[in-house]
Protein backbone atom coordinates (compact mmCIF):
# COMPACT_ATOMS: atom_id res chain seq x y z
CA UNK A 1 0.00 0.00 0.00
CA UNK A 2 0.79 3.12 -0.70
CA UNK A 3 2.00 6.48 0.81
CA UNK A 4 3.46 9.54 -1.11
CA UNK A 5 6.43 11.24 0.78
CA UNK A 6 5.44 14.96 0.69
CA UNK A 7 1.74 14.34 1.27
CA UNK A 8 -0.25 15.09 4.42
CA UNK A 9 -3.52 12.49 5.70
CA UNK A 10 -5.95 12.68 8.22
CA UNK A 11 -7.59 10.10 10.41
CA UNK A 12 -10.19 10.00 8.10
CA UNK A 13 -8.02 8.79 4.85
CA UNK A 14 -7.80 11.87 3.11
CA UNK A 15 -4.83 13.18 1.51
CA UNK A 16 -3.85 16.70 1.11
CA UNK A 17 -0.89 18.08 -0.85
CA UNK A 18 -0.02 21.72 -1.01
CA UNK A 19 1.57 23.32 -4.27
CA UNK A 20 2.17 27.32 -4.05
CA UNK A 21 -1.28 28.30 -2.43
CA UNK A 22 -3.56 25.65 -3.94
CA UNK A 23 -4.24 22.42 -1.75
CA UNK A 24 -5.20 19.09 -3.85
CA UNK A 25 -7.29 16.75 -2.10
CA UNK A 26 -8.44 12.94 -2.41
CA UNK A 27 -8.48 9.88 -0.16
CA UNK A 28 -5.73 7.91 -0.13
CA UNK A 29 -5.02 4.23 -1.23
CA UNK A 30 -6.03 2.92 2.39
CA UNK A 31 -9.52 4.50 2.42
CA UNK A 32 -10.36 2.92 -1.74
CA UNK A 33 -9.23 -0.57 -0.29
CA UNK A 34 -11.59 -0.52 2.68
CA UNK A 35 -14.20 0.83 0.29
CA UNK A 36 -13.88 -1.74 -2.76
CA UNK A 37 -15.65 -0.87 -6.46
CA UNK A 38 -16.24 3.04 -5.99
CA UNK A 39 -19.52 3.48 -8.35
CA UNK A 40 -20.86 7.24 -7.24
CA UNK A 41 -18.81 10.29 -6.17
CA UNK A 42 -20.05 13.86 -5.56
CA UNK A 43 -18.19 16.85 -5.33
CA UNK A 44 -18.94 20.23 -4.52
CA UNK A 45 -19.40 23.17 -6.61
CA UNK A 46 -16.51 25.33 -7.03
CA UNK A 47 -16.47 28.48 -4.97
CA UNK A 48 -17.97 26.25 -2.07
CA UNK A 49 -16.56 26.52 0.75
CA UNK A 50 -14.95 23.69 2.67
CA UNK A 51 -14.42 23.61 6.42
CA UNK A 52 -11.42 21.48 7.84
CA UNK A 53 -13.19 17.87 9.94
CA UNK A 54 -16.25 18.80 7.57
CA UNK A 55 -17.96 16.12 5.01
CA UNK A 56 -16.95 18.21 1.27
CA UNK A 57 -18.04 15.08 -0.76
CA UNK A 58 -19.32 11.55 -0.83
CA UNK A 59 -17.45 8.32 -1.94
CA UNK A 60 -19.96 5.00 -2.56
CA UNK A 61 -19.01 1.44 -3.21
CA UNK A 62 -21.48 -1.12 -4.19
CA UNK A 63 -22.60 -1.41 -0.49
CA UNK A 64 -21.78 1.59 1.30
CA UNK A 65 -21.91 5.17 1.56
CA UNK A 66 -18.99 7.05 3.13
CA UNK A 67 -18.66 10.87 3.30
CA UNK A 68 -15.35 12.51 2.36
CA UNK A 69 -13.50 15.20 5.07
CA UNK A 70 -11.95 18.36 4.40
CA UNK A 71 -8.60 18.04 6.24
CA UNK A 72 -8.28 21.92 5.93
CA UNK A 73 -10.50 24.57 5.73
CA UNK A 74 -10.93 27.02 2.01
CA UNK A 75 -12.59 27.76 -1.25
CA UNK A 76 -12.77 24.71 -3.66
CA UNK A 77 -11.15 26.44 -7.07
CA UNK A 78 -11.20 23.39 -9.54
CA UNK A 79 -12.92 19.80 -8.88
CA UNK A 80 -12.08 16.74 -10.97
CA UNK A 81 -14.97 16.68 -13.44
CA UNK A 82 -14.07 13.37 -14.94
CA UNK A 83 -14.33 11.77 -11.82
CA UNK A 84 -18.77 11.52 -11.51
CA UNK A 85 -18.22 10.07 -14.79
CA UNK A 86 -15.45 7.54 -13.73
CA UNK A 87 -15.58 7.03 -9.76
CA UNK A 88 -13.57 3.91 -10.45
CA UNK A 89 -10.50 5.97 -11.28
CA UNK A 90 -10.29 6.26 -6.60
CA UNK A 91 -9.92 2.62 -6.69
CA UNK A 92 -7.05 2.49 -9.98
CA UNK A 93 -5.43 6.04 -9.20
CA UNK A 94 -6.21 7.32 -5.72
CA UNK A 95 -3.69 9.91 -5.78
CA UNK A 96 -3.11 11.20 -9.33
CA UNK A 97 -5.76 10.37 -11.24
CA UNK A 98 -8.76 10.34 -8.90
CA UNK A 99 -8.11 13.63 -6.79
CA UNK A 100 -11.27 15.03 -6.12
CA UNK A 101 -10.66 18.74 -5.20
CA UNK A 102 -8.42 22.05 -5.33
CA UNK A 103 -8.85 24.37 -2.70
CA UNK A 104 -7.05 27.60 -1.77
CA UNK A 105 -6.59 27.15 1.72
CA UNK A 106 -7.77 29.91 4.45
CA UNK A 107 -4.46 29.17 6.30
CA UNK A 108 -2.50 27.09 4.40
CA UNK A 109 -0.06 26.15 7.78
CA UNK A 110 -2.69 24.39 8.97
CA UNK A 111 -1.69 21.29 6.85
CA UNK A 112 1.07 21.39 9.67
CA UNK A 113 -0.97 20.01 12.11
CA UNK A 114 -1.72 16.63 9.43
CA UNK A 115 0.18 13.39 10.01
CA UNK A 116 2.95 12.95 7.75
CA UNK A 117 3.46 9.53 5.43
CA UNK A 118 5.20 7.93 8.51
CA UNK A 119 2.69 8.74 10.92
CA UNK A 120 -0.24 7.86 8.42
CA UNK A 121 1.79 4.51 7.75
CA UNK A 122 2.01 3.56 11.78
CA UNK A 123 -2.10 5.05 11.76
CA UNK A 124 -3.01 2.55 9.62
CA UNK A 125 -1.16 -0.67 10.70
CA UNK A 126 -2.71 -0.07 14.01
CA UNK A 127 -6.12 0.55 12.17
CA UNK A 128 -6.23 -2.31 9.98
CA UNK B 1 -18.48 -13.45 20.16
CA UNK B 2 -18.86 -14.06 16.57
CA UNK B 3 -20.38 -17.42 14.99
CA UNK B 4 -17.99 -18.68 12.66
CA UNK B 5 -18.39 -21.16 9.46
CA UNK B 6 -16.00 -24.23 9.36
CA UNK B 7 -14.82 -22.35 6.50
CA UNK B 8 -14.05 -19.44 8.06
CA UNK B 9 -10.13 -20.13 7.86
CA UNK B 10 -10.43 -20.64 4.22
CA UNK B 11 -12.05 -16.91 3.81
CA UNK B 12 -9.18 -15.94 5.80
CA UNK B 13 -6.34 -17.60 3.39
CA UNK B 14 -8.47 -16.50 0.24
CA UNK B 15 -7.86 -12.63 1.66
CA UNK B 16 -11.73 -12.03 2.19
CA UNK B 17 -13.03 -9.05 3.41
CA UNK B 18 -14.52 -10.10 6.64
CA UNK B 19 -17.98 -8.45 8.27
CA UNK B 20 -20.42 -9.17 10.83
CA UNK B 21 -23.54 -10.35 9.88
CA UNK B 22 -26.60 -11.56 11.69
CA UNK B 23 -23.88 -12.72 14.56
CA UNK B 24 -21.39 -14.78 12.15
CA UNK B 25 -17.99 -13.58 10.76
CA UNK B 26 -18.90 -13.50 6.79
CA UNK B 27 -16.86 -12.79 4.17
CA UNK B 28 -18.19 -9.60 2.19
CA UNK B 29 -16.09 -9.98 -0.48
CA UNK B 30 -13.06 -11.91 -2.05
CA UNK B 31 -11.95 -10.01 -5.26
CA UNK B 32 -14.59 -7.55 -5.64
CA UNK B 33 -18.55 -7.21 -5.62
CA UNK B 34 -18.62 -6.30 -9.13
CA UNK B 35 -16.29 -8.62 -10.51
CA UNK B 36 -17.82 -11.13 -8.28
CA UNK B 37 -21.48 -10.52 -9.25
CA UNK B 38 -20.63 -10.44 -13.06
CA UNK B 39 -18.78 -14.17 -12.56
CA UNK B 40 -21.83 -15.61 -11.13
CA UNK B 41 -24.50 -13.89 -13.74
CA UNK B 42 -21.38 -15.33 -16.62
CA UNK B 43 -20.09 -18.56 -15.23
CA UNK B 44 -20.24 -19.57 -11.67
CA UNK B 45 -19.94 -18.88 -8.24
CA UNK B 46 -19.19 -20.36 -4.66
CA UNK B 47 -21.09 -19.19 -1.82
CA UNK B 48 -20.49 -20.42 1.78
CA UNK B 49 -23.87 -20.11 3.08
CA UNK B 50 -23.22 -21.95 6.52
CA UNK B 51 -24.56 -19.42 8.29
CA UNK B 52 -28.18 -20.45 7.34
CA UNK B 53 -30.11 -22.19 9.80
CA UNK B 54 -31.49 -25.97 9.52
CA UNK B 55 -34.98 -27.11 11.80
CA UNK B 56 -36.02 -30.87 10.75
CA UNK B 57 -40.00 -31.87 11.18
CA UNK B 58 -40.90 -35.21 11.79
CA UNK B 59 -43.75 -37.02 13.11
CA UNK B 60 -47.06 -38.67 11.92
CA UNK B 61 -48.66 -34.33 12.21
CA UNK B 62 -45.71 -33.09 10.81
CA UNK B 63 -47.96 -31.65 7.60
CA UNK B 64 -50.81 -30.73 9.65
CA UNK B 65 -48.17 -28.82 11.61
CA UNK B 66 -46.55 -26.88 8.92
CA UNK B 67 -49.61 -26.47 6.90
CA UNK B 68 -50.88 -23.97 10.45
CA UNK B 69 -46.75 -22.81 10.60
CA UNK B 70 -46.97 -21.51 6.86
CA UNK B 71 -48.84 -19.13 4.59
CA UNK B 72 -48.32 -21.73 1.50
CA UNK B 73 -50.36 -25.06 1.07
CA UNK B 74 -47.35 -27.43 1.85
CA UNK B 75 -50.15 -30.37 0.97
CA UNK B 76 -49.00 -29.88 -2.71
CA UNK B 77 -45.38 -30.90 -2.00
CA UNK B 78 -44.04 -34.46 -2.91
CA UNK B 79 -41.02 -36.34 -1.80
CA UNK B 80 -37.80 -34.38 -2.99
CA UNK B 81 -39.60 -31.37 -3.35
CA UNK B 82 -39.02 -27.49 -2.36
CA UNK B 83 -41.05 -24.75 -1.61
CA UNK B 84 -40.73 -21.27 -0.93
CA UNK B 85 -42.97 -20.74 2.13
CA UNK B 86 -43.05 -18.11 5.24
CA UNK B 87 -44.13 -17.94 8.02
CA UNK B 88 -46.27 -15.10 10.06
CA UNK B 89 -47.28 -13.61 12.88
CA UNK B 90 -51.42 -13.76 14.13
CA UNK B 91 -51.28 -9.88 12.93
CA UNK B 92 -49.93 -10.97 10.01
CA UNK B 93 -46.12 -9.71 9.87
CA UNK B 94 -43.73 -11.98 8.65
CA UNK B 95 -41.63 -14.40 11.54
CA UNK B 96 -39.04 -15.56 8.10
CA UNK B 97 -39.23 -16.39 4.35
CA UNK B 98 -37.92 -20.26 4.22
CA UNK B 99 -37.22 -23.10 1.53
CA UNK B 100 -39.41 -26.87 3.04
CA UNK B 101 -37.98 -29.90 2.00
CA UNK B 102 -40.16 -32.85 1.93
CA UNK B 103 -38.33 -36.05 2.43
CA UNK B 104 -41.63 -37.84 3.11
CA UNK B 105 -44.96 -36.99 4.39
CA UNK B 106 -43.80 -37.24 7.52
CA UNK B 107 -40.35 -35.76 7.25
CA UNK B 108 -39.78 -31.91 6.38
CA UNK B 109 -36.48 -29.98 6.67
CA UNK B 110 -36.52 -26.12 7.16
CA UNK B 111 -33.79 -23.40 5.82
CA UNK B 112 -33.81 -20.17 7.61
CA UNK B 113 -32.37 -16.87 7.69
CA UNK B 114 -29.31 -17.32 9.72
CA UNK B 115 -30.03 -14.10 11.98
CA UNK B 116 -33.61 -15.77 12.65
CA UNK B 117 -32.87 -19.21 13.39
CA UNK B 118 -33.16 -18.95 17.61
CA UNK B 119 -35.96 -16.79 16.99
CA UNK B 120 -37.86 -19.03 14.40
CA UNK B 121 -37.44 -22.18 16.49
CA UNK B 122 -38.37 -20.94 19.45
CA UNK B 123 -41.80 -19.31 17.28
CA UNK B 124 -42.32 -22.95 16.33
CA UNK B 125 -42.14 -24.57 18.86
CA UNK B 126 -44.67 -22.07 20.31
CA UNK B 127 -47.05 -22.82 17.34
CA UNK B 128 -46.03 -26.43 17.90
CA UNK B 129 -47.37 -26.87 21.61
CA UNK B 130 -50.36 -23.91 21.29
CA UNK B 131 -52.30 -26.41 18.89
CA UNK B 132 -52.40 -30.10 18.76
CA UNK B 133 -50.35 -31.86 16.45
CA UNK B 134 -49.58 -35.29 18.01
CA UNK B 135 -46.22 -37.07 17.74
CA UNK B 136 -44.41 -34.08 15.92
CA UNK B 137 -40.83 -33.07 16.64
CA UNK B 138 -39.09 -30.45 15.67
CA UNK B 139 -35.12 -30.40 16.12
CA UNK B 140 -33.05 -26.74 15.24
CA UNK B 141 -30.12 -28.80 13.44
CA UNK B 142 -28.53 -25.70 12.20
CA UNK B 143 -24.87 -26.90 13.77
CA UNK B 144 -25.21 -30.03 12.35
CA UNK B 145 -25.03 -28.65 8.19
CA UNK B 146 -22.41 -27.17 6.18
CA UNK B 147 -24.51 -25.29 3.39
CA UNK B 148 -22.73 -24.50 -0.39
CA UNK B 149 -24.24 -22.47 -2.73
CA UNK B 150 -23.03 -23.37 -6.41
CA UNK B 151 -24.69 -20.47 -8.85
CA UNK B 152 -24.28 -19.40 -12.33
CA UNK B 153 -24.76 -21.04 -16.12
CA UNK B 154 -21.62 -23.36 -15.48
CA UNK B 155 -22.88 -24.61 -12.25
CA UNK B 156 -24.58 -27.79 -13.43
CA UNK B 157 -21.10 -29.08 -15.34
CA UNK B 158 -18.63 -27.89 -12.43
CA UNK B 159 -21.38 -30.08 -10.23
CA UNK B 160 -21.78 -33.17 -12.16
CA UNK B 161 -18.42 -34.80 -12.32
CA UNK B 162 -18.27 -34.40 -8.55
CA UNK B 163 -21.70 -35.73 -7.78
CA UNK B 164 -22.97 -39.42 -7.26
CA UNK B 165 -26.32 -38.19 -8.40
CA UNK B 166 -27.21 -37.47 -12.31
CA UNK B 167 -28.22 -33.44 -12.22
CA UNK B 168 -30.89 -33.75 -15.06
CA UNK B 169 -32.75 -35.68 -12.83
CA UNK B 170 -33.03 -32.55 -9.94
CA UNK B 171 -35.27 -30.18 -11.30
CA UNK B 172 -35.80 -26.83 -10.10
CA UNK B 173 -36.82 -26.36 -6.83
CA UNK B 174 -36.55 -30.14 -6.10
CA UNK B 175 -33.50 -31.71 -4.19
CA UNK B 176 -31.95 -35.64 -4.53
CA UNK B 177 -29.57 -36.79 -1.68
CA UNK B 178 -26.03 -38.34 -3.41
CA UNK B 179 -22.69 -37.77 -3.06
CA UNK B 180 -20.83 -34.59 -3.46
CA UNK B 181 -16.78 -35.08 -3.73
CA UNK B 182 -17.09 -38.52 -1.85
CA UNK B 183 -19.50 -36.31 0.88
CA UNK B 184 -22.74 -37.34 1.66
CA UNK B 185 -25.09 -34.17 1.34
CA UNK B 186 -28.74 -33.50 0.28
CA UNK B 187 -28.31 -31.43 -3.32
CA UNK B 188 -30.65 -29.25 -3.80
CA UNK B 189 -31.60 -26.53 -7.31
CA UNK B 190 -32.25 -24.03 -5.81
CA UNK B 191 -30.46 -20.24 -5.00
CA UNK B 192 -30.77 -17.02 -4.20
CA UNK B 193 -29.15 -15.45 -7.48
CA UNK B 194 -32.09 -15.91 -9.79
CA UNK B 195 -29.33 -18.25 -12.39
CA UNK B 196 -29.38 -21.81 -11.98
CA UNK B 197 -27.73 -23.68 -9.08
CA UNK B 198 -27.29 -25.80 -6.48
CA UNK B 199 -27.41 -25.25 -2.60
CA UNK B 200 -25.17 -28.24 -1.00
CA UNK B 201 -26.17 -29.25 2.53
CA UNK B 202 -24.01 -31.87 4.73
CA UNK B 203 -21.47 -32.03 7.53
CA UNK B 204 -19.46 -29.72 8.81
CA UNK B 205 -16.27 -31.49 9.68
CA UNK B 206 -16.34 -31.84 5.46
CA UNK B 207 -16.74 -28.09 4.62
CA UNK B 208 -12.86 -28.13 3.50
CA UNK B 209 -12.93 -30.71 1.45
CA UNK B 210 -16.02 -29.98 -0.42
CA UNK B 211 -15.12 -26.36 -1.33
CA UNK B 212 -11.61 -27.42 -2.29
CA UNK B 213 -13.18 -29.97 -4.62
CA UNK B 214 -15.76 -27.86 -5.89
CA UNK B 215 -13.12 -24.47 -6.57
CA UNK B 216 -10.95 -27.03 -8.55
CA UNK B 217 -13.27 -29.06 -10.81
CA UNK B 218 -15.11 -24.90 -11.70
CA UNK B 219 -11.32 -23.62 -12.06
CA UNK B 220 -11.60 -23.71 -16.07
CA UNK B 221 -14.98 -22.64 -16.03
CA UNK B 222 -13.99 -19.69 -14.25
CA UNK B 223 -15.52 -20.37 -10.51
CA UNK B 224 -14.74 -17.42 -8.18
CA UNK B 225 -15.72 -17.41 -4.61
CA UNK B 226 -18.68 -15.48 -3.93
CA UNK B 227 -19.07 -13.11 -0.50
CA UNK B 228 -22.25 -11.59 0.99
CA UNK B 229 -21.77 -7.95 -0.86
CA UNK B 230 -22.32 -9.80 -4.28
CA UNK B 231 -25.13 -12.08 -2.79
CA UNK B 232 -26.72 -9.54 -2.01
CA UNK B 233 -26.67 -7.41 -5.59
CA UNK B 234 -27.49 -10.81 -7.47
CA UNK B 235 -30.48 -11.25 -5.31
CA UNK B 236 -32.02 -7.68 -5.69
CA UNK B 237 -31.77 -7.33 -9.28
CA UNK B 238 -34.38 -10.67 -9.75
CA UNK B 239 -36.27 -8.87 -6.92
CA UNK B 240 -36.05 -11.38 -4.34
CA UNK B 241 -36.60 -10.55 -0.51
CA UNK B 242 -34.38 -10.22 2.08
CA UNK B 243 -35.53 -10.38 5.49
CA UNK B 244 -35.36 -7.38 7.41
CA UNK B 245 -35.46 -5.68 4.48
CA UNK B 246 -39.15 -6.21 2.12
CA UNK B 247 -39.90 -8.26 4.97
CA UNK B 248 -40.17 -7.76 8.78
CA UNK B 249 -41.82 -8.55 12.03
CA UNK B 250 -44.15 -5.17 10.61
CA UNK B 251 -44.03 -6.03 6.71
CA UNK B 252 -46.62 -8.75 5.55
CA UNK B 253 -46.08 -11.72 2.60
CA UNK B 254 -48.49 -9.58 0.83
CA UNK B 255 -47.30 -6.19 0.86
CA UNK B 256 -43.91 -7.55 -0.29
CA UNK B 257 -45.42 -9.23 -3.36
CA UNK B 258 -45.61 -12.62 -1.82
CA UNK B 259 -49.19 -13.14 -3.31
CA UNK B 260 -48.13 -16.34 -5.00
CA UNK B 261 -47.13 -18.10 -1.55
CA UNK B 262 -50.26 -16.88 0.23
CA UNK B 263 -52.72 -19.66 0.32
CA UNK B 264 -55.53 -17.67 1.88
CA UNK B 265 -58.00 -20.84 0.29
CA UNK B 266 -56.44 -22.76 3.43
CA UNK B 267 -58.78 -23.33 5.86
CA UNK B 268 -56.48 -22.45 8.50
CA UNK B 269 -53.00 -20.79 8.95
CA UNK B 270 -51.29 -18.45 11.61
CA UNK B 271 -51.87 -15.08 10.14
CA UNK B 272 -54.35 -15.88 8.16
CA UNK B 273 -57.01 -13.78 9.48
CA UNK B 274 -54.86 -10.42 9.34
CA UNK B 275 -53.92 -10.97 5.60
CA UNK B 276 -57.67 -11.85 4.75
CA UNK B 277 -58.37 -8.07 5.91
CA UNK B 278 -55.72 -6.86 3.63
CA UNK B 279 -56.57 -8.44 0.70
CA UNK B 280 -59.93 -7.73 1.19
CA UNK B 281 -60.07 -4.34 3.11
CA UNK B 282 -56.85 -3.12 0.78
CA UNK B 283 -53.10 -4.02 1.26
CA UNK B 284 -51.69 -0.89 2.96
CA UNK B 285 -48.24 -0.82 0.70
CA UNK B 286 -47.02 -2.44 -1.89
CA UNK B 287 -43.64 -3.44 -3.19
CA UNK B 288 -42.24 -2.06 -6.22
CA UNK B 289 -38.84 -1.84 -8.19
CA UNK B 290 -37.56 1.57 -9.56
CA UNK B 291 -34.44 2.36 -11.62
CA UNK B 292 -32.95 5.58 -11.25
CA UNK B 293 -33.14 8.16 -13.87
CA UNK B 294 -30.66 10.83 -12.79
CA UNK B 295 -27.12 9.81 -11.95
CA UNK B 296 -26.85 8.67 -7.78
CA UNK B 297 -27.49 5.20 -5.79
CA UNK B 298 -30.54 4.46 -3.53
CA UNK B 299 -30.34 3.47 -0.57
CA UNK B 300 -32.49 1.20 2.13
CA UNK B 301 -34.82 4.29 4.21
CA UNK B 302 -34.56 6.83 1.80
CA UNK B 303 -37.58 8.37 1.29
CA UNK B 304 -39.60 8.43 -1.80
CA UNK B 305 -41.70 10.35 -3.20
CA UNK B 306 -44.41 10.61 -6.37
CA UNK B 307 -45.98 13.91 -7.21
CA UNK B 308 -44.44 15.44 -4.57
CA UNK B 309 -45.72 13.50 -2.25
CA UNK B 310 -43.45 11.11 0.10
CA UNK B 311 -45.33 8.06 -0.63
CA UNK B 312 -42.77 5.25 0.77
CA UNK B 313 -39.49 4.09 1.40
CA UNK B 314 -36.37 2.05 0.18
CA UNK B 315 -36.25 -1.04 1.53
CA UNK B 316 -33.11 -1.96 -0.75
CA UNK B 317 -30.93 -0.89 -3.61
CA UNK B 318 -27.63 -0.30 -4.92
CA UNK B 319 -25.47 0.00 -8.01
CA UNK B 320 -26.77 -3.09 -10.19
CA UNK B 321 -23.70 -4.39 -11.24
CA UNK B 322 -25.20 -5.85 -14.64
CA UNK B 323 -26.90 -2.44 -15.62
CA UNK B 324 -24.31 -0.20 -14.22
CA UNK B 325 -27.19 1.82 -12.84
CA UNK B 326 -28.65 2.53 -9.63
CA UNK B 327 -31.83 0.42 -8.41
CA UNK B 328 -33.72 -0.57 -5.44
CA UNK B 329 -36.90 -1.82 -4.11
CA UNK B 330 -39.52 0.53 -1.98
CA UNK B 331 -42.15 0.13 -0.41
CA UNK B 332 -44.95 2.36 -1.13
CA UNK B 333 -48.50 3.75 0.08
CA UNK B 334 -51.56 1.81 -1.35
CA UNK B 335 -53.62 -1.08 -2.34
CA UNK B 336 -52.24 -0.63 -5.97
CA UNK B 337 -48.45 0.04 -7.36
CA UNK B 338 -48.33 2.49 -9.66
CA UNK B 339 -47.66 2.02 -13.14
CA UNK B 340 -43.99 0.74 -15.01
CA UNK B 341 -42.69 4.39 -16.31
CA UNK B 342 -44.28 6.27 -13.61
CA UNK B 343 -41.70 8.89 -12.58
CA UNK B 344 -41.24 9.27 -9.09
CA UNK B 345 -38.31 10.72 -7.06
CA UNK B 346 -35.86 9.67 -4.33
CA UNK B 347 -34.74 11.65 -1.37
CA UNK B 348 -31.31 11.20 -1.35
CA UNK B 349 -28.90 13.34 1.30
CA UNK B 350 -31.87 16.03 1.46
CA UNK B 351 -32.00 16.12 -2.75
CA UNK B 352 -34.69 14.57 -4.20
CA UNK B 353 -32.95 12.61 -7.68
CA UNK B 354 -35.46 11.44 -10.35
CA UNK B 355 -36.18 7.74 -10.79
CA UNK B 356 -39.01 5.50 -12.28
CA UNK B 357 -40.90 2.59 -11.51
CA UNK B 358 -39.13 -0.40 -13.19
CA UNK B 359 -40.58 -3.78 -14.53
CA UNK B 360 -39.12 -6.48 -12.20
CA UNK B 361 -37.04 -8.46 -12.03
CA UNK B 362 -34.73 -5.52 -13.05
CA UNK B 363 -32.37 -8.25 -14.86
CA UNK B 364 -34.19 -11.40 -17.00
CA UNK B 365 -31.73 -13.57 -19.31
Amino acid sequence: MEFPEEFRYTEEHEWVSLEGEIATIGITDFAQDQLGDVVFVELPAVGAMVVAGKPFGVVESVKAVSDVYAPISGEVVEINEELPDTPELINTSPYEDAWMIKIRPTQASDIDDLMDADAYREFVEEAG
Amino acid sequence: MLQKTPLNAVHRALGARMVEFGGWDMPVQYRGVIDEHLAVRGAAGLFDVSHMGEIDVRGPGALAYLQELTINDVSRLVDGQVQYNAMCYPHGGTVDDITLYRFSPEHYFLCVNASNTDKDFAWMEQVLADGDFPGVKVHNVSVDYAQLALQGPAAAAILAPLCSQPLNSIGYYHFAEGLVAGTPALISRTGYTGEDGFELYFEPAAAESVWAALMEAGAGDGLAPIGLGARDTLRLEKKFALYGHELSESISPLEAGLGWITRLEKPSFVGREALLRQKSGGIPRRLIGLSMSEPGIPRADYPVFCNGEEVGVVTSGTMSPSLRLGIALALVRGNTAPAVGTPLEIGIRGRRVKAVVAKTPFVTK
